[in-house]
This record gives structure tokens, sequence and C-alpha cells, in this order.
């Protein structure tokens, strides 16, 4: 087991612990990156996809919207940013927020407008304004389903924000460039070993999430 | 004279052969990944247990970085296009399977019921009520995985110049000339689409009993 050999040897170098290139320091900035982008990103898609699924209006426009997103090559994206901008986050930050806006954009929509119509009737009809009906009736109902958006997103954002490194930033990308480039392999696979976990953090972080916020009535008919 | 479609020579195509590369190396996976999906749906709907595990598995598998697999996979074969296509057919079969399982397992009981008292063996069944039922379902996932294994092919170029429009953006930093990597993103992004309309097309072609209007995702 090759693979197996070469992560070992990555885990067990107590250099690759310590210092500005240390796992620590990377880690954190990789988590910093992620955690940013996916933060401009829901702030982008959440609001638009609960207003729009509300209405139920505006779907075949998002639906456009998002293949465009989704067309977008992020790796591209980011090459092309980093020549019109510069050198810094922003570069990063474009590509990474095009990736994840459309996860969150469309299955918020569709969670919204997939919501039964009769508590929601039963809401209005009990003199509900329309922002406590969406807050209060509609975003309870379709939030497993919103944070599955959010889930798919941070995965994407989390195992996208590698290619940071290609532009002189850091994060867990710096090992697998760096040792792309260096023939050494060891590197590149504990890196990469390093993100799949990160990823599966995200997945356990949201799955502990969607136990602690989902109300335990909506869990149950799910 | 560096023309919007003149490529350095250093990248051995022209456009159209970078473009006709691209859609190579972004849809064989595809092809390939529903070839593999549809006996595995088909296996985790007549066995009802096979699902959660291969859901579990397939989830683990999207969570690889897609440039740390292609690295990996270097070691078994070398820096070539193949390096790049498994994880993108790996990526499609992960998109593919839930959509094929929720779209064959949507097939109302009656209806198999009808084919079956109209003597269809399985196999026809299958063939003939059962796909062509899920055959938005399919088609809508394969929209999805079409599109993003496009704009993943780009990745490669990190690995030896295996990206086919991708590698136009090493060329765009190397010599200064933005309106490459311009075009790479904009080509990219337009393949994808017009793959995606194209599958919008296949459906209302496969499907003509569904409205025309909506009903899109």
């Amino acid at each position: 087991m090759n693979v197996l050999n070469f992560a070992h040897a990555f885990f067990s170098d107590s250099a690759h612990w310590h210092g500005y290139d240390g796992i620590p320091t990377r880690l954190a900035e990789h988590v910093r990156y992620s955690l940013e982008a996916l933060l401009f990103a829901a702030l982008i898609g959440l609001p638009v996809g609960l207003v729009t699924g509300h209405y139920g209006r505006g779907g075949n426009a998002l639906a456009l919207i998002a293949t465009a997103g989704r067309a977008l090559p992020s790796f591209g994206l980011l090459v092309l940013m980093f020549i019109w901008i510069g050198f810094g986050l922003l570069p990063v930050m474009i590509p990474l927020v095009v990736l994840a806006v459309p996860p969150i954009l469309v299955t918020t929509y569709e969670a919204v407008r997939s919501v039964d119509p009769s508590p929601v009737d039963a809401a209005r009809g009990m003199g509900m304004p329309e922002a406590r009906v969406l807050f209060q009736v509609e975003l309870p109902v379709a939030l497993p389903l919103i944070l599955s958006g959010l889930r798919t997103a941070a995965i994407q954002i989390v195992s996208t924000a590698t290619i940071a490194a290609y532009v002189s930033l850091g994060g867990l990308g710096r090992y697998i460039i760096d040792g792309l480039y260096q023939r050494n392999y060891e590197k590149v696979v504990g890196g990469a070993t390093l993100v799949a976990g990160l990823a599966l953090t995200t997945l356990v972080v949201f799955w502990a999430a969607s136990r602690i916020t989902v109300s335990p009535g909506v869990r149950r008919s799910s | 004279m560096n023309g919007f479609f003149d490529l350095p020579s250093d990248l051995q195509h022209s456009y159209l052969g970078l473009v006709g590369l691209h859609a190579r190396e972004g849809l064989l996976p595809v092809l390939v990944a529903l070839l593999v999906a549809l006996p595995v749906a088909q296996l985790c709907v007549r066995f009802r247990w096979v699902y959660p595990p291969v859901l579990g598995v397939t989830t683990v598998l999207y969570s690889i970085p897609s440039l740390a697999f292609f690295v990996v996979l270097i070691d078994y074969f070398g820096q070539s296009e193949t390096t790049v296509m498994i994880p993108l057919a790996v990526y499609s079969l992960v998109v593919l399977v839930p959509g094929i399982v929720d779209g064959v397992r949507s097939v109302p009981q009656e209806t198999l019921a009808a084919a079956q008292a109209m003597g269809f063996g399985p196999v026809r069944r299958y063939l003939q009520v059962q796909l062509p039922i899920a055959a938005p379902a399919i088609i809508a996932g394969l929209r999805v995985a079409v599109v993003s294994s496009l704009s993943l092919v780009s990745v490669g170029m990190l690995i030896g110049n295996q990206g086919a429009l991708g590698n136009m953006l090493n060329d765009a930093t190397t010599y200064h000339r933005p309106a490459l990597a311009v075009n790479s993103v904009l080509t990219t992004a337009l393949l994808g689409i017009l793959a995606d309309a194209l599958l919008v097309l296949v459906r209302r072609l496969l499907t003509p009993w569904m409205p025309r209007k909506g009903a899109t995702r």
C-alpha cells in the first residue's frame, strides 16, 4: 500500500508539525479561507433563496444562474482573477463564492417552495405577517434541506480551497502543490489526506448541526 | 498575431482542437459513470439495504479534493488523461446514483403491476417502463455531472498540462497574455452551458408526455 506508507511518513515527520509550514498553521489557514467563503456565499444565497422560494417565483432564472455558476471553472476563474486583481485573498474568494452559491441558492429555493402548503395557509389564517410565516413556519420545515445545500457547498469549498496555493497563498493546498513540483509524494499524499479529513469533519459538523437545530417533529416526519 | 484565438505553439493544439480535447476529457468520464451507475442504482433499488452504505461510500469519495485525487493517481497512471478522467468519473458516479435510485423508486407500484400483467419480464419492464419514467431524474443528475465535470477538467493543467482548455491558463501567466485566461474561462463555461442545453433538449425528446413549461431544476 504505497499511499498508506506515504501518509505515514508524512505524519510521523516532526518537521511537518511546527512553524509557518506546519500542519496546525496550514490547517488554520485552510479553515479560515473555507469559513469566509462559505459565509459570503451564504450571505448571497440564503436570503435570495428564501425570498424567491417564499413567493415561488424566479425558479427558472435561478436555475439559469446556478448552471452558469457551475459551468464557470473555479480554477480558471482563480487564475483570471489573479491576473486581473493581483496577489491577495480576493482572487481566491471570488471563485470559491461562485462555486458555493449555486447549491445554496437552488436547494434553499426548492426547500422553501416545497414546504407543505396547508400549515403555511393555517399560519396566514391565524394572521401571521409574511415575515413570520417565512421564519417561523417555512424555515423550520425547510431547514433539513437548506442544511444539506449548505453542506454540499461547504464540502466543495473545502476541497476546492486547495487551489489557493497555486496563487502563492497558504492552506492545505500548499502541501499538494509544493509536493507536486518537488516530486515529493509524501507531502502530496499527506496534504490530500488532511483535506479529505477536513471534508469528512465538515460532514460530521453538519450532521451534528442538523441534530441540534432541526425540530424533532420535522425530523420524525421526514 | 496575438488574436483572441491564436494560441501559443506549446499548447500543441488549435483552439478547436483544445475544445474537442476538453469535451472528450469531460464527457467520457460521465458516460462511463452512467454505465456503472445504472446497474449500481438497480442493485440499490432491488436490495434496499445496499443503498445506505453505497450512499456513505460515495459521499466520502466526493469529499476527496480533485487536485489531491489527480496527484495521487499520478503514481499509478502517470501524468496522463486517464489520471484526469478517473476522478471525474468518480464524482459523476456520486451525483448520478442517488438521482437514478430516486427516479426508479418513484415509479408507481400500479404501473409496475400493470406492466407485469401485460406479460413484461423483468428486463423489458426495466427498459420500457422504469427507465423512461425515471428519465427526467436521470437527466437532472446528468446535467449536474456533465457541467461540473467539464469545469473540473481545467485543474488537470497542474499535472503536466493535461487540462485541455485549462492549459491556456498557464500560458496566460507565463506569456502575460490575460486574454488567454479570459478565453479559457469563457470557452469552458460556454461548453458547459451548451452541454446542459443539449441535455434539456434530449429530455424533451425522451419524455414527450411531460409538460413543456416548468419542471426544470
